[in-house]
């Protein structure tokens, strides 16, 4: 897929993940639907398949699970840049797409984070600080469920995609009960897949 | 941590970062190891091989950097750094946890990416598409326990949760909304249970 980008477009990347930064209490994963709203349906720069897969290599691979953001960024650039097969030209643009993702969702968070933690360290007894934490624990948890039921979502077509569907309740199960490894799972997801039992 | 009883007996036990290096490595090596999030591995790291702190120093740790904005382990190592090193510190230790991994994440799309024309690689990344939907839904599930001990009480974490999901995942209404308006009446409710706690704690002591 290619898209045509102009510097511009790189800033409004930056500023739409730096705006997110801040909202993206309890972790980045929790800003994923607003990131699809703005990438898939309404800038066109990822197509569904390419934002998915960007979190599921993520997930496999070790580290912090921030680095889907630097896979967005990523294919953003490749596909401005005409593709992986377009050769340095497109590696560059997509080295500036991670740059553009990763700067614009840590920046904003890092500087509150860094300066707020000292304060609310000090002053972990006030009602305000106490109050913060409770509200918004239950709409945290709730926005992380949600995220888990978008990705889902986005294959809709119960006949075609129950097996999906299926693979994504087991996969919830499995790592709510009991302490099965994530890669096995996320392996046998692969295997499922590419034998095309899904 | 004063009102810790354990802080002034772990506190001479606990060994700290030397340099802000070991602070790159040893967030280096915690990344490298952590799949699928690298909480656990932080968490046994810090307090049980490298014992910077305590399991309840931790925990309390662990609650500021998850409500904080921006992803939990990076909040984590900003804080640690930051404690001992100041900004410096804070940036040896995120850039720690990033570098090497975002090499080999990319490293990772690239070998995908080369083959993603293939059927095959199509449906991998269906399938464990697939599976990280369920890895995220599970975190959450597993995060409700929390809710228990919420000063709200069960009810209202139930009414803003099922009212949250209404809202971002089938309304699909922009996240800012969400989170300010539900969450500044959540902060506001809690905020008033809180302060009705305490009064009648304090009302209760006088009788």
């Amino acid at each position: 897929m290619t898209v045509q980008m102009t510097a511009q477009d790189f800033w409004n990347l930056f500023q739409q993940f730096a705006s997110l930064s801040l909202l993206g209490v309890g972790g980045a994963i929790t800003t994923v639907p607003e990131m699809q709203r703005y990438l898939v349906d309404e800038t066109h720069w990822l197509t569904d398949l390419q934002f998915t897969s960007s979190i599921a290599i993520a997930q496999a691979s070790p580290g912090p699970n921030i680095l889907f953001v630097a896979l967005m960024g990523w294919n953003v650039g490749l596909n401005a840049g005409g593709g992986l097969v377009s050769g340095p030209t497109a590696w560059a643009l997509g080295m500036l797409g991670v740059l553009a993702t990763m700067l614009g969702i840590m920046l904003p968070s890092s500087l509150l984070t860094y300066n707020a933690t000292r304060w609310a360290h000090r002053n972990r007894d006030l009602q305000a600080v106490k109050a913060f934490k409770a509200g918004m624990a239950p709409i945290v948890i709730a926005l992380l469920i949600c995220t888990g039921w978008l990705l889902t979502a986005a294959h809709n077509q119960a006949a075609r995609d129950w097996p999906l569907w299926l693979l994504t309740a087991g996969a919830t199960f499995l790592v709510w009960r009991t302490k099965l490894h994530m890669l096995w799972m996320l392996g046998a997801g692969a295997l499922l897949g590419g034998l095309g039992v899904i | 941590m004063t009102e810790n009883p354990h802080s002034s007996i772990a506190d001479i036990v606990l060994a700290r970062p030397q340099s802000k290096t070991e602070l790159f490595t040893t967030f280096s090596k915690m990344a490298l190891k952590g799949f699928g999030g690298v909480l656990a591995v932080v968490q046994f790291d810090l307090v049980e091989r490298k014992r910077w702190m305590t399991q309840a120093q931790f925990v309390e740790e662990w609650s500021v950097a998850q409500i904080m904005p921006g992803p939990n382990v990076a909040n984590l190592c900003l804080m640690i750094g930051g404690r001992y090193f100041g900004i410096q510190g804070a940036l040896a230790a995120l850039a720690g946890l990033i570098f090497f991994p975002l090499l080999l994440v990319l490293a990772l799309a690239i070998v995908f990416g080369g083959v993603s024309d293939s059927p095959y690689v199509q449906g991998a990344l269906r399938g464990m598409g697939a599976v990280a939907a369920g890895l995220i839904t599970a975190t959450g599930l597993k995060l409700t326990h929390a809710l228990s001990h919420n000063a709200m009480g069960l009810a209202a974490c139930v009414l803003f949760a099922v009212l949250t999901f209404t809202g971002v995942g089938l309304l699909r209404l922009p996240l800012a909304w969400v989170l300010l308006g539900l969450g500044s009446l959540a902060c506001g409710f809690a905020h008033y249970k809180l302060s009705r706690a305490t009064l009648s704690k304090q009302t209760g002591s006088q009788i």
